[in-house]
């Protein structure tokens, strides 16, 4: 069993050697939709770290993401870029708290109606502030990054994001997530501090959202906030989540890479219809994969191995 | 249960990987010009870019096919089109253009509409030796961004352009003792409004205007009549609002309705759109708005004529970009035919230095920036005309004071 950890180890370096060094081979646009997949397999793992566990459905992810992009217009040109990338950090783990502290108490429904107003919220608090207080709305972003810079840094995060997320996995706050995400009162009552974990978990998953956007800024010269915070990033994240399958590390990333390369087929193949056919994938994804493809591999190895399975969840 | 639905998706996602790395088709000799371009077919964007822009490639690309193709030594090459939906989104145009430089392989790219998008391909176009003829960008940063890009080209200027223009035409009208100097302006809280509202503020000032009334209000605004209500009881002489398509249509309508008629009415984008005409007949007279053209120009009137003719529901364009739309794309034309191969290089320089023949006069850049813009316009019977600056070609006098409205 070591020895297959261990080859499992080498693989996945010898895997990051192979995709650190990709900007080198391809051309812009393969580093172009190798920028989308990466920022998407981010997003979606940070999204499933905290709503796999605790199954709240957060539409909050362009909130994050905006925060992110936003920083970059207003400083980007001021400051040095991993100073950039710091205060977009803090300001986007700041948010995550006084959000989730006063939010986190919500669940089900209420919770997804709050996450999705508050991406809502926030784009016009920053719209009023640059109407009334600084009198431009729209920002150049002028910094020396290169499409390559991008995506290095999206593949360290997405490295980040992974490790971390494995962690917490085997933490003990890992494990108390779990338990809320069974049961909040059983929790509760083995003596978990609820809120402590839920806040601490948010705040992470929103700080690798707040770095994308970050990011991701340089890409497009001009930040205005419809062009920050777009609410479809939100929702493509959560299916993307929900086709991998939330509820391991993994899962969203197996959903990202596919709908990801899906939206550019259709985008390339067919211009016009491209959003429609979008559509009737996500309903297709929602009706036909409740699990999400993880689900569809558990199911597979259900069926070929059935005794093990059975096996293990008598012992 | 639901295996088979499962079954189909997994493998629409196969075949989709599988198309998706699929190997492009043969290269061919010279037998078209590719041209590509990504466009707004959805999303917030769509509304502009279906009135300004697309129309006017279509008809464009129609016309120059009919007559053979591009025009490359001694013989013609047509054009063949690759487009794609930007979705209105910053990150998909940018990756569309990608698309359309590396794998499409396109000759020339046309832009995409509006201030956003444009800035947001100009990287690419400019990395990848495109030339970048932005017919529907207004910013303020257009000289800079010309010097960074030398492949771009801003053809609808600065909004200090446009304003100042607006302000330089209210001093001349007061000092013609046609107005006072009691000014109310209203902006949208989005980048062309707060754009305009902050080039025109200071420039007001410097004139002794008085400014009786500022304020801005937010996008999708659907009551107005608040607005324009506060605003007739200051009785001002001029009303001013840097408005987007649906406000312009609804303070017109609130201002008919409260009978607020100033002496001079202006209003921002929409105020050019066939739809303002349409919606207001009669009632257009008099209204002033960003924009505006040489409507008794010969070729503008053709252009017209065969826009009518090549639109879909015989839809006219609108009077300010669409003519600059359609001007840029005989440029690249001109360009592209005097030198006679597919140079994106050498195209670029004769934009830079050449001189061009189009339905909006004689067109010579400066620095990459045109040399004329129409900044303001006025509907006088039934079309918009431009009236500032007056030393454009086919300027018209202004129709002071607008008359009153006219019951519909």
């Amino acid at each position: 069993m070591s020895a297959m950890r261990l080859a499992a180890a080498l693989a996945a370096c010898a895997g990051l050697a192979v995709l650190a060094l990709l900007p080198t081979y391809v051309d812009a646009y393969y580093l172009a939709l190798a920028i989308g997949l990466l920022q998407f397999t981010v997003l979606a793992t940070a999204w499933g770290l905290f709503s796999g566990p605790t199954r709240y459905v957060s539409l909050a992810t362009t909130a994050f993401f905006g925060v992110g992009a936003y920083t970059v217009a207003v400083l980007g040109e001021l400051l040095h870029w991993p100073l950039v990338l710091l205060i977009a950090t803090a300001i986007g783990a700041v948010m995550a708290v006084v959000v989730g502290l006063s939010t986190l108490r919500l669940s089900g429904l209420h919770f997804v109606i709050f996450t999705f107003g508050l991406a809502e919220l926030i784009r016009q608090l920053v719209i009023w502030f640059e109407v009334n207080k600084s009198r431009v709305l729209g920002r150049y972003v002028f910094v020396d990054i290169t499409q390559k810079d991008i995506y290095w840094q999206l593949l360290v995060l997405a490295v980040a994001v992974f490790v971390i997320g494995w962690l917490i996995a085997r933490s003990r706050l890992g494990f108390a997530l779990r338990i809320i995400g069974e049961d909040e009162t059983v929790a509760k009552h083995c003596g978990i501090n609820v809120t402590v974990a839920k806040v601490t978990l948010f705040t992470i998953s929103a700080v690798f959202m707040t770095l994308v956007g970050a990011i991701m800024a340089p890409r497009w010269t001009y930040i205005e906030p419809s062009i920050a915070f777009n609410a479809t990033i939100s929702f493509e994240v959560v299916i993307m989540a929900l086709l991998g399958g939330a509820h391991r590390l993994w899962g969203p990333a197996l959903g990202a890479i596919p709908l990801t390369l899906l939206f550019e087929f259709l985008a390339a193949r067919f211009p016009t219809a491209s959003t429609l056919i979008m559509g009737v994938i996500f309903l297709l994804i929602v009706y036909a994969l409740p699990a999400g493809v993880v689900g569809l591999w558990d199911n597979f190895r259900r069926q070929w191995r059935p005794q093990r399975v059975e096996q293990g969840a008598k012992a | 249960m639901g295996s088979s639905v499962t079954r189909f998706a997994a493998g629409l996602l196969a075949v989709t990987g599988a198309a998706l790395f699929a190997a492009d088709g043969p290269a061919l000799a010279q037998s078209s010009v590719k041209i590509g371009y990504a466009l707004s077919r959805t999303g917030p964007n769509a509304g502009g870019a279906a009135v300004t822009t697309l129309p006017n490639y279509e008809m464009w690309v129609k016309e120059v096919n009919a007559a053979g193709g591009l025009k490359l030594g001694d013989k013609r090459v047509p054009i063949e089109v690759v487009q794609y939906d930007d979705r209105s989104s910053a990150e998909e145009a940018a990756r569309s253009l990608e698309r359309l430089i590396t794998q499409d392989k396109v000759d020339f790219i046309l832009p995409p509409w509006g201030t956003g998008l444009n800035l947001a391909v100009g990287p690419i176009l400019n990395k990848a030796g495109y030339p970048h003829l932005a017919s529907t960008a207004v910013t303020d940063r257009a000289p800079e961004l010309a010097k960074r890009w030398p492949n771009s080209f801003w053809l609808l200027g600065t909004s200090a352009g446009a304003a100042n223009t607006l302000v330089d035409l209210l001093v001349k009208l007061r000092t013609e003792g046609k107005i006072g100097d009691t000014v109310a302006m209203v902006s949208v809280a989005d980048g062309f409004g707060i754009d305009l509202s902050g080039a025109a503020r200071p420039a007001l000032a410097k004139a002794n205007f008085k400014l009786a009334y500022d304020k801005t209000y937010p996008v999708g605004t659907q009551d107005l009549s608040p607005i324009v209500n506060e605003v007739k009881a200051l009785n001002p002489d001029v009303f001013i609002a840097f408005s987007y398509p649906p406000d312009t249509l609804g303070l017109t309508e609130q201002a008919r309705i409260a009978s607020f008629n100033p002496k001079i009415f202006y209003t921002g984008v929409g105020t050019a759109f066939p739809l303002f005409k349409q919606k207001f007949g009669a009632n257009a007279q008099g209204v002033m708005g960003i924009g505006g053209w040489s409507g008794d120009s010969a070729p503008i009137k053709d252009y017209l004529a065969r826009h009518k003719a090549s639109a879909a529901n015989g839809a006219e364009p609108d009077r300010w970009a669409s003519a600059v739309t359609y001007a840029s794309l005989q440029m690249l034309q001109q360009a592209i035919e005097r030198v006679g191969k597919i140079d994106r290089e050498a195209v670029i320089k004769d934009l830079q230095t050449g001189t061009f023949d189009t339905i909006i006069g004689k067109v010579k850049f400066e620095n990459n920036l045109p040399t004329k813009y129409w900044w303001v316009g006025q509907w006088q019977d039934g079309e918009f005309y431009g009236v500032a600056p007056a030393t454009n070609e086919g300027a018209r006098t202004p129709v002071i004071p607008k008359p009153a409205w006219k019951a519909p």
